[in-house]
């Protein structure tokens, strides 16, 4: 029998499954999707946040907070990309000045370090290419930016290489308590569980009433985005938010840390998993986001994406046991990307209470490197090509990513199975012409390394076919 | 220490280093990052090129070979699967290869040739969901005629470029059933020879002054949703059509590959996004130069081979013969003119004439193209028609720039 088997590995189900493999337990994750990092995890603003927003008090404040610094802590650890680079809250009339000051001092409340109101000038000062409106900004230190599907990544990763065992493409169909335990249905067969941990996301409710009275609904709220090429990527240094509403955080425009620039979201009501743009939803972010930086040039545009929140209304998570032993980690809205590591380590201390005994594995690792050329100096690449020729053949060039990089992607405890799985790992087609040169030769390598057709290469989810046959047979049918 | 890098061995670059051999350079090295030298012409499997050049009409590939056979009967050194990483102000280039290595070689000039890349979905903005099945022409013409896959069935292409165009008609020789070419603009960005020979021809319906709407599908195109759009490019609510297919190829333009030039700090024109060069291709950096698509986008090869061999013979010149001095003219872009190539000209390092590359803005009918400097008309050309899709040239002998001062402009002026 399964100790602890997680359903769901974004970054919430990663984070748990890696605090997890410290102990000596057997430790399950099922995701739907065919890898990991699918859902609201690859599609958000990318942000670590300080924690001033939340409610002082709540679950969510404390974890934001302790996410904050873990999350820091962790990316150095574990090789993700993280950038310190603080957020300024924009206040542009004497109301939002106020907004300001109760942000504030919520922050103090919940534990923020740092925070300071600034003068307009100041934060112009700081930040050259922000609105002469702006009248006054909060600003946060401990805020910073994360490579968000590689920080899961690394989390998922850490749990397989520490005994953590990964079912891709299992989706939960039903639960049923048998014994001390749960009989969890999926799509791929049985699994039979001590303990069942809901990290579902904006299906987080479905997979609760599977298990528990209805507590909660999910209330899907799709923000949209663009992302701007690198040569926009210095136009703002910190993340520059506008005041909150009650529709979340408003639009932001922010560094990445791939070096490019990120403005969204909005937020609108839409399905679980309707992660389309629109025409109405980009104009808005684009017309909101002039507001705060008015120069920002949105022909330098290279991609547009959609993200859907797990909201659930309410102003916290919903966290804990809601079934013997049944452990909801659910509604995981913003900013649940910045406590994530947090709630997996919340997690295993509420499982600890509950009695699951944890005794701690002595060969646990939390380490993890992979190389990225375009960062290393002369001297470095080329010993690695001496050492290794496919580390000289750069098949991405926007990113320059090297075929060396993706080979040693395919040797990771989770290998890519998908070009964008490919791109979530070694940033190959992130760049400026969207993997219009290396799309094609990502396929091959792809259809070399797994013995498999060109054709059976996917661009991403299950189903989603690049290729359809070969040329002189594919259009018999049409 | 060579005499001459080229960086790229497409058409650009395999002129520019077989007219610098003719011109006397000895010490010549290419840079190419595919495994074979030809460039974008290997997977241009369709006939049409050459036809100015070598006044017969060949495939890409065959036009790629008539400069490899000169090459080959050259001293110039080729370093192919190897990827140029950054040329410094002080000509050291960077690069690396399976079997180059990490290297860095000096030159006494450098020739940029890394030609020009596709626009993307995310530089206009479609909206909708983002499916596979959505990818640029080029992306297609590589899976259809160098891998041998077919990209989908059902076609709808957005953007009338010429390289969207031409898949049109090699998608549907390939059995796929192409159902549209929406172009936004009221005229086509293509060659008219590739509207009827590509379109036409096969019945294709080309929907001028039209976009795509909205992307449908969830993991593989579905639908795309096709929009009649008002005289500033926003879509007419209650326009739309919608088309049930599979693929949709994007052929919304072509952008000079200019991440070296950017990264070796060259001045760039915001109007070719290519360098700011001067009658022979120099750019702003001294001893570097730059032709073909890299500089700015052509619609024929033929004129690539003619840009490139200026480049070639220039940069032996500058390595033979030192720097060439001279103030320099500015050429303006006036009325119905978006750009000119060169955008500066010395006089005094012109030999007998130089030619001025340029393109409208708009579609004119029998017209004159004016050079004038202030008020002063230096010379004027008659053409029956100019379009946006077809890249015009002009001469200009060097007596006529001789004494003048101040800026040049080319300017097109409509009969009537």
């Amino acid at each position: 029998m399964i100790d602890v088997l997680i359903i769901g590995c974004g970054v919430t189900g990663a984070a748990t499954a890696m605090e997890l493999s410290r102990y000596r337990l057997d430790v399950a994750v099922l995701e739907r999707e065919n890898d990991v990092a699918l859902g609201a995890t690859r599609a958000n603003s990318a942000i670590v946040h300080a924690g001033y927003d939340p409610k002082p008090g709540t679950l969510m404040a404390k974890l934001n907070v302790r996410g904050c610094a873990r999350t820091a802590e962790l990316c150095g650890k574990l090789d993700v990309p993280y950038q310190n680079c603080g957020s300024l809250v924009l206040a542009f009339s004497e109301e939002e000045v106020g907004t300001l000051r109760t942000l504030l001092d919520r922050g103090i409340q919940n534990g923020v370090p740092g925070l300071e109101i600034l003068s307009g000038d100041e934060a112009r000062r700081r930040e050259p290419h922000l609105s002469d409106k702006v009248l006054a900004a909060l600003w946060a230190p401990t805020a910073g930016i994360v490579s968000p599907w590689e920080l899961c990544l690394a989390m998922a990763e850490t749990a397989v290489k520490n005994g953590a065992a990964l079912h891709l493409e299992t989706a939960v169909t039903g639960l049923e308590r048998a014994g001390e335990g749960w009989l969890v249905h999926t799509t791929r067969g049985d699994f039979a569980a001590r303990y069942v941990v809901n990290a579902a996301g904006v299906d987080s409710a479905l997979i609760h009433d599977m298990a528990a009275p209805h507590e909660f609904d999910i209330k899907p709220s799709r923000g949209e985005y663009y992302i701007l090429d690198k040569s926009e990527g210095k136009r703002v240094s910190a993340v520059i938010f506008q005041c909150p509403s009650e529709r979340g955080k408003g639009v932001l425009v922010g560094p990445t840390v791939h070096g490019n620039l990120i403005v969204g979201p909005n937020a609108e009501a839409s399905a679980p998993h309707d992660t389309a743009t629109t025409a109405e939803g980009l104009d808005f972010v684009k017309r909101t986001a002039m507001l705060s930086v008015p120069g920002l040039n949105f022909g330098q545009s290279i991609r547009n994406f959609s993200g859907v929140r797990a909201n659930s209304g309410r102003e916290d998570f919903v966290i804990g046991f809601k079934a013997p032993g049944f452990l909801d980690l659910a509604a995981i809205c913003s900013p649940g990307l910045t406590s994530a590591s947090a709630i997996g380590e919340y997690a295993a201390e509420l499982l600890k209470e509950d009695g699951l005994p944890m005794e701690a594995k002595p060969d646990f690792t939390l380490e993890r490197r992979r190389t990225r050329f375009k960062e290393l100096s002369s001297e470095d690449r080329a010993a690695l090509v001496s050492r290794d020729p496919a580390y000289g053949r750069v098949i991405c060039r926007c990113e320059t990513v090297t075929e060396g990089e993706i080979l040693e992607s395919l040797r990771s405890p989770i290998p890519p199975r998908t070009v964008d799985g490919v791109k979530r790992r070694v940033n190959a087609g992130m760049g400026r012409c969207q993997g219009g040169f290396c799309g094609p030769r990502v396929v091959d390598i792809l259809a070399r390394e797994l013995g498999v057709t060109p054709d059976e290469i996917l661009q991403d989810r299950t189903g989603s076919r690049i290729l359809v046959g070969k040329t002189k047979e594919a259009g018999a049918d049409v | 220490m060579y005499d001459l890098i080229v960086v790229g061995g497409g058409p650009a670059g395999l002129a520019a280093a077989v007219y610098a051999w003719d011109s006397g350079l000895r010490s010549i090295l290419i840079v190419e990052r595919d495994r074979e030298l030809g460039g974008i012409l290997n997977q241009c499997i369709h006939n049409g090129f050459g036809l100015t050049y070598f006044k017969e009409e060949l495939t890409g590939p065959e036009y790629a070979h008539r400069f490899v056979e000169l090459l080959q009967k050259t001293g110039v050194e080729v370093r192919t699967d190897t990827m140029v990483l950054d040329v410094t102000p002080d000509r050291k280039v960077h690069m690396t290869g399976p079997a180059t290595g990490y290297r860095v070689e000096e030159a006494k000039s450098v020739i940029l040739a890394m030609g020009c890349r596709e626009r993307t979905r995310g530089a206009i903005g479609t909206p909708g969901t983002r499916p596979a099945g959505v990818l640029t022409a080029g992306a297609a013409q590589r899976y259809v005629n160098v891998e041998g896959f077919m990209p989908g069935k059902r076609v709808v292409i957005l953007g009338s470029g010429d390289i969207g165009l031409i898949m049109a008609r090699r998608m549907t020789l390939e059995g796929a059933k192409v159902l549209a070419c929406v172009e936004v603009m009221p005229y086509s960005g293509g060659l008219t020879r590739n509207i009827v020979q590509c379109l036409e021809d096969f019945g294709i319906p080309l929907y001028l002054s039209h976009t795509v709407t909205e992307i449908r599908g969830d993991r593989r195109v579905e639908q795309v949703v096709v929009s009649r759009v008002d005289q500033r490019r926003q879509p007419i609510p209650g326009t739309e059509m919608v088309f049930d297919c599979d693929t949709l190829l994007l052929s919304v333009g072509l952008i000079p590959e200019t991440e070296l030039n950017t990264r070796a700090g060259i001045e760039l024109d915001p109007r070719t996004k290519g360098a700011v060069v001067y009658e022979n291709m120099e750019t702003s950096l001294p001893g570097v130069f730059t032709c073909g698509n890299v500089t700015h986008v052509h619609d024929l090869v033929d004129f690539v081979t003619q840009e490139s061999q200026r480049a070639g013979a220039a940069a032996a010149k500058y390595v033979l013969g030192g720097e060439p001095a001279g103030e320099a003219i500015p050429l303006q872009n006036g009325d119905a003119v978006s750009y000119t190539v060169p955008q500066r000209v010395r006089p005094a390092n012109v030999d007998k004439a130089v030619e001025v590359f340029f393109r409208v803005n708009r579609i004119c009918g029998k017209s004159e193209i004016l050079v004038t400097a202030g008020e002063r008309r230096l010379a004027a050309f008659k053409r029956d028609r100019l379009a946006p899709g077809e890249m015009e040239h002009i001469t200009l002998p060097k007596a006529l720039l001789e004494g003048v001062t101040g800026a040049v402009t080319v300017s097109v002026k409509e009969a009537g």
